[in-house]
């Protein structure tokens, strides 16, 4: 009890010091948790887009972005026919351009896709999806491209008529627009290209051997499980450095300040530090008082770090410009994660002080003073 | 009771053999070759000018510092390494300052089981060794004082209570009343002396002050770095 109030009495003794480092532990935190939910999200919320309905997917092997990714339809027919095969269907992704909104995903599907069939849909239906110069709109789209079914809209170089406006769970269906695969393909100038097949198996543990016949039959594609895909495609492998990077750099700035704190806390109580050692106190138990105070302001930080990342995420969520591309899922590891690098930070940052600590030599500390 | 009747009759308790003593690469010499061998039980003044060395020699005895040259023993045994030391500073040796060294933040209660906090002493028996202790010096009353509402002479006898916690062998006094008043001093003292002889426990004792130091069973006078007996 009185150990641990040795090293509460020198973070209420300093408060301003310690609401400083505090506060600097817990943007830390607050920013780690923010940047890797939403690049987490945003990375499942593709995987998703992906995986409606299907298994496995096929692209063009060695690309670093679908965008690029070239199936042909050749292909798509092909694969389609073969016996383990239950359902394939093509996509084509682009992106497109409307009056004050740059940057539009674009979907080229076919009308029998499991996007059109899962999604609720608010006005229009699945039926007129074929018609020529028809698109369908994502809710979000409707918005703010201040669209409705029957409505024309301008989007790039052509204008369409919406056929329907339908909702998704997945922010970047509900902010896109569906084209039919032929009509992207024109408007894309990607005749008889598909970005990616998406695959149904109808037996799940023939996964390997339609593996292995696409790549016999298409050397230049390949095929993953969705899991494997997620795993190995470097997009998502560079938004999910790029997150714990940011993460990361929060960390290492509130560690500085940890240490900055904690040598300023040893440097002002060196004749404290000499009567504990004249008292009895060890090395270690003298490095337990220190590491405990930085330990303590570590784990409140980071407690309240994770408050305000909830909060940020909850506003950010619920920011209409954002609708839909924030996903709040936060996951249990990633709080583990975060929890157990604040506190691993709030060490090292105290290893040093801590050390200085155990070579104050008592008779020194208590003369100079 | 006191480790004192453990120990072996015939071993001083507490020995420093040629003790010499320099800061600053010898530049600065601060004793010069001193031998002191204490008894068990025995009470001992060291009297002399200031900066003579008398607490520095504490210091050495109590195993706060290392000598330049010589060795000190305790019970016998010379501790070589720091974990004997840290042992000796635990469970043998209580120190008291000039400056009663409390932690403002603490009171007067916890004050006191710091060392028993060190050595690893059950709270429980912590604390039953405290209400002995803070009894016999009259601060029972104050034990859940903050240091900063305590008097000079309350704050001293805390600080001697501290020293007797873990039922020290050596008790080493750097001028125990030297910040007092005479009336308080000469409370303290007496309380000093009476807790030494009741718990059987030896004093080594540095002071400017002939007439306190006189009431120790030995004198001995420091000058310039030597101990003349």
């Amino acid at each position: 009890m009185i150990f641990l109030k040795l090293i509460y009495t020198n973070l209420r003794r300093h408060r301003i010091r310690t609401f400083i480092t505090l506060a600097g532990i817990a943007f830390s935190v607050a920013a780690m948790l923010t940047v890797v939910t939403i690049l987490q999200g945003a990375v499942g919320m593709f995987s998703s887009l992906l995986s409606a309905g299907s298994e496995m997917v096929v692209f063009e092997k060695n690309i670093s972005d679908l965008f690029f990714s070239s199936v042909p339809d050749q292909a798509v027919k092909d694969i389609s026919t073969w016996p383990m095969v239950k359902k394939a269907n093509p996509v084509l992704f682009g992106i497109v351009s409307s009056a004050g909104h740059p940057l539009i995903t674009c979907f080229g599907i076919d009308s029998d896709d499991a996007r059109l069939k899962q999604a609720t849909w608010l006005s229009g239906s699945a039926e007129k999806f074929n018609t020529t110069d028809s698109i369908v709109l994502g809710e979000r789209a409707a918005e703010f491209l201040n669209a409705q079914t029957g409505e024309e809209v301008a989007i790039g170089h052509g204008k369409f008529h919406v056929t329907g406006v339908l909702r998704t769970r997945n922010g970047f269906e509900d902010g896109g627009v569906f084209m039919p695969l032929t009509e992207a393909q024109e408007f894309f100038h990607k005749q008889g290209i598909a970005s990616v097949m998406t695959i149904k198996l109808n037996d799940k543990n023939q996964h390997g051997a339609f593996k292995e016949r696409v790549k016999a039959a298409y050397p230049e594609l390949i095929a993953l499980e969705d899991e494997e895909f997620n795993r190995s495609y470097s997009q998502f492998k560079i938004l999910k450095a790029t997150a714990w990077a940011v993460g990361a750099c929060g960390m290492l700035l509130g560690g500085l300040g940890i240490a900055n704190t904690m040598i300023m806390s040893v440097f002002t109580r060196i004749r404290e530090i000499a009567i504990l050692r004249v008292n009895g106190f060890s090395n270690s138990q003298i490095a337990a008082v220190i590491l405990g105070e930085a330990a303590l302001v570590a784990m409140v930080g980071a407690v309240v770090g994770l408050l305000i990342g909830f909060v940020a995420i909850f506003a950010l969520k619920h920011t209409p410009a954002l609708h839909g591309y924030v996903d709040a899922t936060v996951d249990a590891p990633i709080i583990a994660i975060i929890l157990f690098v604040t506190c691993v930070t709030g060490v090292l940052g105290a290893l040093y002080p801590a050390g200085y600590a155990m070579r104050v030599r008592p008779v020194e500390a208590l003369r100079f003073e | 009771m006191s480790k004192v009747a453990t120990q072996n009759a015939k071993t001083p308790l507490i020995q420093g053999e040629n003790l010499w003593k320099s800061y600053e690469a010898g530049a600065i010499p601060v004793l010069n070759g001193v031998d002191l061998s204490v008894d068990a039980g025995e009470t001992v003044a060291l009297c002399g000018p200031s900066g003579c060395g008398k607490s520095t020699l504490l210091h050495l005895l109590g195993s706060l510092d290392e000598p330049t040259r010589g060795r000190v023993l305790l019970n016998g045994r010379e501790l070589k390494r720091s974990s004997e030391r840290r042992n000796a500073l635990r469970h043998e040796v209580g120190f008291v300052f000039q400056l009663h060294n409390l932690l403002p933040d603490l009171t007067l209660e916890e004050n006191c089981l710091i060392p028993s906090i060190a050595a690893g002493i059950s709270r429980r028996d912590a604390l039953v060794r405290f209400e002995q202790l803070a009894g016999r010096t009259g601060l029972i009353h104050r034990r859940a004082q903050k240091i900063q509402k305590l008097s000079g002479g309350e704050r001293q006898r805390t600080a001697l209570c501290r020293a007797l916690m873990n039922r020290p062998a050596l008790l080493l006094a750097d001028e125990p009343t030297g910040s007092l008043d005479e009336k308080t001093s000469a409370q303290v003292f007496e309380l000093l002396m009476e807790l030494v002889a009741t718990e059987g426990i030896t004093l080594v004792m540095a002071t400017h002050d002939r007439a306190l130091a006189a009431k120790c069973r030995r004198l001995s006078e420091m000058h310039e770095g030597r101990l003349y007996v």
